[in-house]
């Protein structure tokens, strides 16, 4: 099976590529990279992508697909079909699903669902503890043998040190990443918003960035003393950037994301419609963090950018702000609010954003790297930034429609999506 | 003037000018209920639907009597032990008590937000009959009534709110609107009893010292210890809460001959204010507050449903 994909602008740091050049995918690999290539066998499959952009393909590591248990919000049909429509080549699913995804069998259910109907690759993270209760370790190494990347309780952080500190003791046996939630209980009780200005406002339960901040700190010191290699989970606090900043000059294994509404939205966008599509976890802080955000995504103290794809039915989120749950789905607007808010006005380059969304997500994840060179696994996204669009409900191929960036007008779009060569979006539209 | 609202949720949407004619209606329905029989047709075929998903007794007596006493017609619906309780979205609550045809809803409601849901999803007046932490304007209005009552004027007073101001949907509306009609507002609490921005609210002064700031008080304002609504036991005990927080005879000579004591009940005696206080002959405004809150919430419903002249000015 040949493909030839031609006239693209391809970028790709890893291999200093940023030219209009040829790109010839052989059995899902890359086997030629070049100006003016002509197709080899008459079956070929060739695409013309003149005025488009090429980069190896984008992946999500922080993502609810809410299968198994949960279906209702999301699929991992559809959940990976929102990744495909949204420019990405794989995700990493998170554990808190129902039951929680804390043993073999489950990682062997994803992985097997993601097989028949994925739209993308699934990496699948599995809770560091049983059901995610933060009490007992899970079977970390069982799970690694059948293909779990990571490990997380997301949705809630270890509240024990002693028990966070085991679990980093035990993982780096497996040499996998702990990807922490982090979030101190009896500080942040039944926060709802950012402890501050809108809190006061809204007379909501105040969730205060220093709930965030100690964990944070902990996990860091944790780190330092088990060896075992931390991802700091959807940041959102201007401290917390200073911490991770602080750990990776020392040369710990830290590494850390941000989500685009932590970077795009604050809390002052919360107004007096008490809009539930606004209710994330960590919730949206101050102008000043997501600019402290902003500013660590430009200069490399943030990793990657995650979306925390958070999907929710309508009538859930349609109903009091302190009862509605809390998260926003991101994966279908990620790659056009970082190209409009960071790549088009200049704070970032195109090649920071491949490494911010292509690159380093897999390497955290210790995952096979994808480059645009021969050998290379053909997983390829295609972007048209000459399209200017508005986010509506329509918008959306995910079953929900709970995004805060509802009627933002955005430029850039991902276009066509390769996975081990085989098309996954075209010219817009998933397909079957 | 002209009264352009559709609901009264948020009064910091609304003028000095516009607060002042809700007093001043208020102030003729004074008139109406010192008659014998103390009732106008103004909303006569109204129907209004007195929505509380909380419990309260004092809101919805007030409200009920209001609405009696101006002719129309309501419904009261409670959340507990019906639809709510089985599950029915607020949405579809709304939308349902919608199909009847109705003109008002005045809600009540644990959660914050609630109110503007309502008014957004509806279409229909509504009025905040207090809603979660955040506001509760009717009686914000009933405790500037009173204190007008008082002083003639409510500009220039000095104002000190003590207490729980942390979990108080009064405050949230009866700060707000003491500034707008131009009072000074000092809050005394300890921190765990505060928010995080009090000047947010628009407090000018926060302290933790009531006897300092006692002598200043024109108008003395206790807030209930909402033992209900407190987490994670912001104080010792009670014992402690009454010695540093707690207005008793013994805190009198601090006092400005003239400062008046409000509280929005119901009280908690022994712990925010003693016998000696709460009953005080000239001080203790409490059941002026109460009644002045059947004035003021008849006002509102006039002013906000557009109801007749008919049978006010008499």
């Amino acid at each position: 099976m040949e493909l030839l994909l031609k006239g693209a602008h391809v970028i790709d740091p890893q291999v200093a590529l940023d030219d209009i050049t040829d790109i010839r995918v052989v059995d899902g690999k890359i086997a030629e990279v070049g100006k003016n290539l002509e197709p080899v066998s008459s079956s070929a499959k060739v695409r013309d992508l003149t005025g488009k952009i090429l980069t190896p393909g984008l992946v999500d590591l922080h993502v609810h697909l809410r299968d198994p248990g949960l279906e209702q919000k999301e699929s991992i049909a559809t959940g990976t079909a929102a990744a495909a429509h949204g420019g990405f080549t794989a995700v990493c699913c998170m554990p808190n699903t129902k039951p929680i995804t804390d043993n073999a069998l489950a990682v062997e259910y994803i992985q097997s669902v993601a097989q028949q109907v994925g739209k993308c690759r699934v990496h699948v993270s599995g809770a560091c503890t049983q059901g995610e209760k933060g009490e007992a370790l899970s079977e970390m190494g069982d799970m690694v043998a059948h293909g779990a990347v990571a490990f997380t309780d997301d949705g809630r952080g270890v509240q024990d040190s002693g028990m966070m500190r085991r679990v980093m003791d035990y993982a780096v046996q497996f040499d996998k990443v702990v990807m922490s939630h982090c979030q101190d209980e009896g500080l942040v009780g039944k926060g709802q918003v950012n402890e501050g200005v809108v809190s006061t406002r809204l007379g909501l339960a105040p969730w205060p960035a220093e709930g965030e901040e100690l964990q944070i700190a902990r996990d860091i010191a944790l780190s330092r003393l088990t060896g075992c290699a931390l991802q700091i989970q959807h940041m959102s606090t201007r401290r917390g950037i200073e911490m991770v900043r602080a750990a990776k000059a020392e040369g710990l294994k830290v590494t850390c994301e941000a989500t685009p509404h932590h970077m795009f939205l604050t809390e002052d966008d919360i107004q007096d419609d008490y809009n539930t599509n606004l209710k994330v976890n960590p919730p949206l802080r101050t102008k000043e963090d997501a600019q402290a955000l902003i500013e660590a995504v430009a200069d490399g103290t943030v990793d990657v950018i995650v979306t925390d794809h958070a999907p929710h039915i309508k009538f859930e989120k349609d109903r009091e702000f302190e009862i509605a749950p809390f998260g926003m789905i991101g994966l279908e607007t990620s790659f056009a609010l970082v190209y409009t808010h960071l790549v088009k006005p200049g704070i970032i380059s195109w090649q920071r954003l491949v490494e911010l969304m292509a690159i380093n997500p897999r390497a955290v994840l210790r995952v096979e790297e994808v480059a645009i060179r021969p050998g290379s696994t053909a997983d390829l996204s295609v972007f048209d930034t000459s399209i200017e669009w508005t986010v509506t409900e329509e918008s959306f191929v995910s079953k929900a429609k709970n995004s805060g960036f509802l009627g933002h007008t955005l430029t850039g779009k991902p276009t066509d999506v390769f996975v081990g060569g085989r098309a996954t979006m075209e010219e817009g539209v998933v397909c079957e | 003037m002209g009264f352009n609202h559709k609901h009264l949720i948020d009064l910091r949407e609304y003028t000095a000018d516009e607060i002042s004619l809700i007093l001043d209606t208020a102030e003729r329905f004074r008139a109406v209920n010192e008659r014998r029989i103390k009732k106008v047709p103004t909303l006569k075929g109204y129907t209004v639907v007195n929505m509380f998903n909380e419990p309260s007794t004092r809101t919805r007596s007030s409200f009920e009597i209001a609405e009696k006493r101006l002719s129309c017609d309501s419904l009261n619906f409670s959340g507990s032990g019906s639809s709510v309780e089985k599950g029915e979205s607020l949405h579809d609550t709304v939308h349902t008590l919608c199909s009847y045809k109705i003109d008002a809803i005045v809600v009540r409601d644990r959660h914050a937000g609630v109110p503007q849901k309502i008014a957004d999803i509806s279409g229909v007046t509504v009025i905040d009959a207090g809603d979660g932490k955040h506001l509760h304007p009717t009686q914000a209005l009933l405790d500037l009534y009173t204190i007008r009552q008082k002083y003639g004027h409510i500009d220039g007073l000095q104002v000190g709110i003590v207490g729980d101001i942390s979990h108080s949907r009064v405050c949230g509306s009866l700060i707000p609107a003491l500034k707008i009609m131009g009072a000074e507002v000092t809050v005394i609490a300890p921190q765990t009893l505060l928010p995080a921005r009090p000047e947010v609210l628009g407090v000018d002064h926060v302290s933790s010292k009531f006897d300092e700031v006692l002598p200043q008080l024109d108008v003395v304002y206790m807030l209930r210890i909402q033992q209900e609504r407190l987490e994670g036991a912001p104080f010792p005990t009670l014992r402690e809460y009454n010695m540093l927080y707690g207005l008793s005879k013994d805190r009198e000579h601090l006092m400005k001959p003239e400062a008046i004591i409000c509280h929005p009940g119901p009280i908690n005696r022994g712990i925010e204010l003693d016998d000696y206080m709460a009953d005080h002959p000239t001080r203790s405004k409490i059941l002026d507050q109460v009644y002045a809150g059947v004035l003021v919430r008849m006002a509102a419903l006039y002013l906000l449903l557009g109801g007749a002249e008919d049978g006010i000015t008499a």
